[in-house]
C-alpha cells in the first residue's frame, strides 16, 4: 500500500462534455503511486470517461491532468506512459497472441528474437505459456483477458488502466481473476486504476475507491472508509446495502433530524424479554414481516412503528447454537446495534 | 391439413434448385462443354467432338493479344479504383455524421440509377477532342500536358476518347461504387477499441493505419476488386464506344457467337475470365486477404 508516496495521476478541475451531456464536471483527485485504485459507479457516471482521459483517448474541455507530475493535456496516447486493458480486450484479430503481446515492441523496432523472448516471459507471467501461436479467436474469454493483460504490461507502464476487464467472465472465473489481478499488482508494484460497476469487486481488490455518480465523485477513500463510513446516501446505497433512518424516527432515536445509515449485518435481532442494553447501544422494537432464506444468511424484514422497515441480516448458524434467536414472521422483536455503527450521511 | 414435411420442403426449394442447378450452373457447364468443340473451317458448322483445338487457337497472336489487353486493363482499372475508392470509403466510415453519411451513400449510388449507356456516351463527349475537358485544359493553358500524356506509346492516342487512358477512366468511373461500398462496409466493422488499443501501445496514426486498419479492411478491398476486375474482364460496351477500337474479351465473345458464328471460340474466350478470377482469388487467399473475415 502506498502512503505519503508520490502521486501517479492527478486530476485538476477537469471537465469533459459530450455535446449537452456532462460526462465529468470539475473533477479533482489524485491516485498515489503503487496503489490499487478503483473507480466505482453505475454506467454513465463518468468513470470510464476518467479512464479514457488518463489514457489520452479523450481530451478534457477544461482543467489539467498530470501523470507523474508531467502535464498531459497535449500528449497523445502513444506518448503516455500508461497502458490499458480494454473492456472487450480489443485484441487484434489478424495477429497471433504473440504478435498481439509484442505489438509495442515491434513498434519500437526491437529485433524479433528479443521480442519472442519477452513475449514468452509475459505469457508465463499471465500463466499462458506456449499459446503464442494461437489466434485470439481460438482462445476462451479468460485466456483473452490474460493476453490483453500481458499486452498492456509488456511495456512496463507506470500506470495500468483496466476498464471493467472481468465484466465478460462468469462468476467463478471472475473471482479467480480478482485474486490473480491483486497478486499480480502486488508482485509488479505498479499503479492499477480499475474501472468497475461491481462494488464487491472494488471492495475485494482495491486499496482506495472513488465512488462516481453523475460525473462527480461522491466519496473517495479506503475500502473500509467507503463501506463503514459512507459520506452520502448514494455511497451507502451503492456499496453494499444499507438501512436508512431519517425524519421522525431519526429524531426519536438520535435526537437529530438527519439521515443515518446502518448496515443490516450490524444489527442484532433479540427477543422482547431480554434486559435493557447499555447506553452505548440503540434499541428499538418492531415486528417481523418477512424472512428470506439466502443460504449463508437469513434476511429479516422488521417493521418499526408501522411504517419504517429495517432489514436485518443474520448468519445462518446451526439452529441449536447458544443464544441464537431466530424469530418467526409476525413475532415482536427488539433490534439492537452499537451507536458507532450508525453513520450520518448527506442526501 | 396433413402435409408431408419433406414434400413441403421439396415444393419450396424445388424451383430455386432448378433455377440454380439448371439455368445457372447448367448453362455455365454447357458453355464449358462447347468450348471443347470446334468449328469446321470450310462449312462453318460446329463439330461436336472433343478437341483442344479451340483452346489452342486462343493462343494465336491476335487472340492472345485480346486476352493480355483485357487482363491488363482489368488490372489497372482495379488498382486505380481501389486507390480512388479507399479515401472516400475511409472518410465515409470514420469521419461522417449520420446525415452526411446518407448524403455520401446517395452520391455513390445515384450514378447506378441512370442508364449505363447514357453515362458512357456522356463520357465520350467529355473526353472528345471538342469536349469539355479539352476546353477546360485550353482555358487553363495546360493542354500541352494532355498532349504529352497522349504521346505516350500504347496507352496514348489521338484524343482521350480514342485512347486506352480514356477507356480506363470510364471503366473506373462506372465501377467505382462497387469498390467504395465493400471497402466502406469493411471499415465500419473495425472496432474503434482496436484503434484506441493500437494508440495506447504506442502506434502513431500512420502506423495504426498500416498495421491495423489496412489488414482488417483487406477483405473489403478484395471483394471490391473482384467486382471491378471481373466486370472489366466481361464488359463489351465501354471498349466499343471509348478507346482505340481494338478488341477486348467481351467484344470477341460478342463477335464470335454472333456474326462470326464461332460459338466454340466464343465459349473458350468466356472461360478465360473464369480462370483468371480463379487464379486471382487463389493468390488473394494465399496472401491472407480473407484471414480477418
Amino acid at each position: 500500500m502506498a502512503n505519503n508516496s508520490t502521486i501517479a495521476v492527478k486530476f485538476e478541475k477537469i471537465s469533459r462534455y459530450f455535446g449537452e451531456i456532462k460526462a465529468v464536471e470539475n473533477l479533482s483527485f489524485s491516485v498515489k503511486e503503487g496503489e490499487f485504485f478503483s473507480m466505482l459507479g453505475p454506467s454513465g457516471s463518468g468513470k470510464t470517461t476518467c479512464l479514457r482521459l488518463i489514457a489520452g483517448f479523450e481530451i478534457p474541455d477544461s482543467g489539467n491532468l498530470y501523470i507523474h507530475n508531467r502535464e498531459m493535456i497535449n500528449t497523445p496516447p502513444y506518448d503516455r506512459d500508461v497502458n490499458t486493458v480494454f473492456q472487450s480486450y480489443a485484441l487484434f484479430p489478424h495477429m497471433s497472441v504473440e504478435e498481439n503481446i509484442t505489438y509495442c515492441l515491434m513498434l519500437k523496432k526491437i529485433n524479433k528474437r528479443e521480442r519472442l523472448k519477452k513475449g514468452e516471459e509475459m505469457l508465463e507471467l499471465v500463466q499462458l505459456p506456449g499459446l503464442g501461436n494461437r489466434k485470439p479467436s481460438e482462445l476462451s474469454g479468460g485466456q483473452r483477458q490474460r493476453v490483453a493483460l500481458a499486452r498492456a504490461l509488456i511495456n512496463h507502464p507506470s500506470v495500468l488502466l483496466l476498464d471493467e476487464p472481468l465484466g465478460a467472465l462468469d462468476l467463478k472465473l471472475r473471482e479467480k481473476m480478482q485474486i490473480e489481478l491483486k497478486d499480480l499488482q502486488r508482485k509488479i508494484g505498479i499503479t492499477f486504476i480499475y474501472v468497475t460497476h461491481d462494488q464487491q469487486e472494488a471492495l475485494s481488490m482495491s486499496d482506495r475507491i472513488a465512488v462516481f455518480n453523475n460525473g462527480q465523485i461522491e466519496q473517495i477513500g479506503t475500502t473500509k472508509e467507503i463501506y463503514e463510513t459512507p459520506r452520502t446516501l448514494f455511497v451507502a446505497d451503492f456499496v453494499g446495502s444499507s438501512n436508512v433512518i431519517h425524519g421522525k424516527l431519526s429524531e426519536q432515536i438520535f435526537d437529530k433530524n438527519a439521515s443515518f445509515t446502518i448496515r443490516p449485518e450490524r444489527i442484532r435481532i433479540l427477543p422482547l424479554s431480554e434486559e435493557t442494553p447499555s447506553n452505548q447501544e440503540i434499541c428499538i422494537s418492531g415486528k417481523v414481516t418477512d424472512i428470506q432464506y439466502q443460504g449463508a444468511n437469513f434476511k429479516y424484514m422488521v417493521l418499526l412503528d408501522g411504517q419504517h422497515e429495517i432489514v436485518v441480516q443474520q448468519q445462518n448458524l446451526r439452529p441449536n447454537t447458544k443464544h441464537l434467536f431466530q424469530p418467526k414472521i409476525g413475532q415482536e422483536v427488539r433490534l439492537v446495534w452499537n451507536r458507532l455503527d450508525s453513520n450520518e450521511v448527506i442526501l | 391439413m396433413y402435409m408431408n414435411p419433406n414434400l413441403f420442403l421439396l415444393l419450396l426449394l424445388g424451383p430455386i434448385l432448378i433455377w440454380l442447378g439448371v439455368v445457372y450452373v447448367g448453362s455455365l457447364f454447357s458453355l464449358l462443354l462447347q468450348s471443347f468443340f470446334s468449328i469446321d473451317e470450310f462449312t462453318g458448322l460446329i463439330v461436336k467432338e472433343f478437341t483442344l483445338k479451340t483452346y489452342i487457337s486462343l493462343f494465336s497472336p491476335s487472340n492472345f493479344d485480346i486476352i493480355i489487353r483485357t487482363t491488363s486493363m482489368a488490372f489497372v482499372v482495379t488498382i486505380v479504383s481501389a486507390v480512388i475508392a479507399f479515401p472516400i470509403a475511409f472518410y465515409m466510415a470514420m469521419y461522417t455524421s449520420k446525415k452526411t453519411k446518407a448524403i455520401f451513400y446517395v452520391a455513390v449510388m445515384v450514378p447506378l440509377w441512370s442508364s449505363y449507356l447514357v453515362r458512357v456516351y456522356s463520357w465520350k463527349l467529355i473526353l472528345a477532342k471538342e469536349g469539355i475537358l479539352n476546353w477546360l485544359l485550353e482555358l487553363l493553358h495546360i493542354d500541352w500536358l494532355l498532349d504529352l500524356v497522349l504521346h505516350i506509346p500504347v496507352i496514348g492516342g489521338g484524343t482521350l476518347s480514342t485512347s486506352y487512358i480514356g477507356t480506363m477512366i470510364v471503366f473506373v468511373y462506372i465501377w467505382l461504387p462497387f469498390m467504395i461500398l465493400p471497402i466502406q462496409a469493411a471499415l465500419e466493422k473495425v472496432p474503434t477499441s482496436l484503434l484506441d488499443a493500437s494508440a495506447d501501445l504506442g502506434a502513431k496514426n500512420q502506423q495504426t493505419f498500416w498495421l491495423i486498419i489496412f489488414p482488417l479492411t483487406l477483405p473489403g478491398i478484395v471483394a471490391g476488386s473482384i467486382f471491378t476486375f471481373s466486370l472489366t474482364l466481361g464488359d463489351y460496351i465501354i471498349p466499343g464506344i471509348i478507346g482505340s477500337s481494338r478488341f477486348f474479351i467481351g467484344q470477341a465473345v460478342y463477335i464470335h457467337q454472333g456474326t462470326a458464328g464461332n460459338i466454340p471460340l466464343a465459349a473458350a474466350f468466356s472461360v478465360v475470365p473464369i480462370i483468371i478470377m480463379g487464379i486471382y482469388l487463389y493468390i488473394a487467399k494465399k496472401m491472407g486477404a480473407f484471414e480477418a473475415l
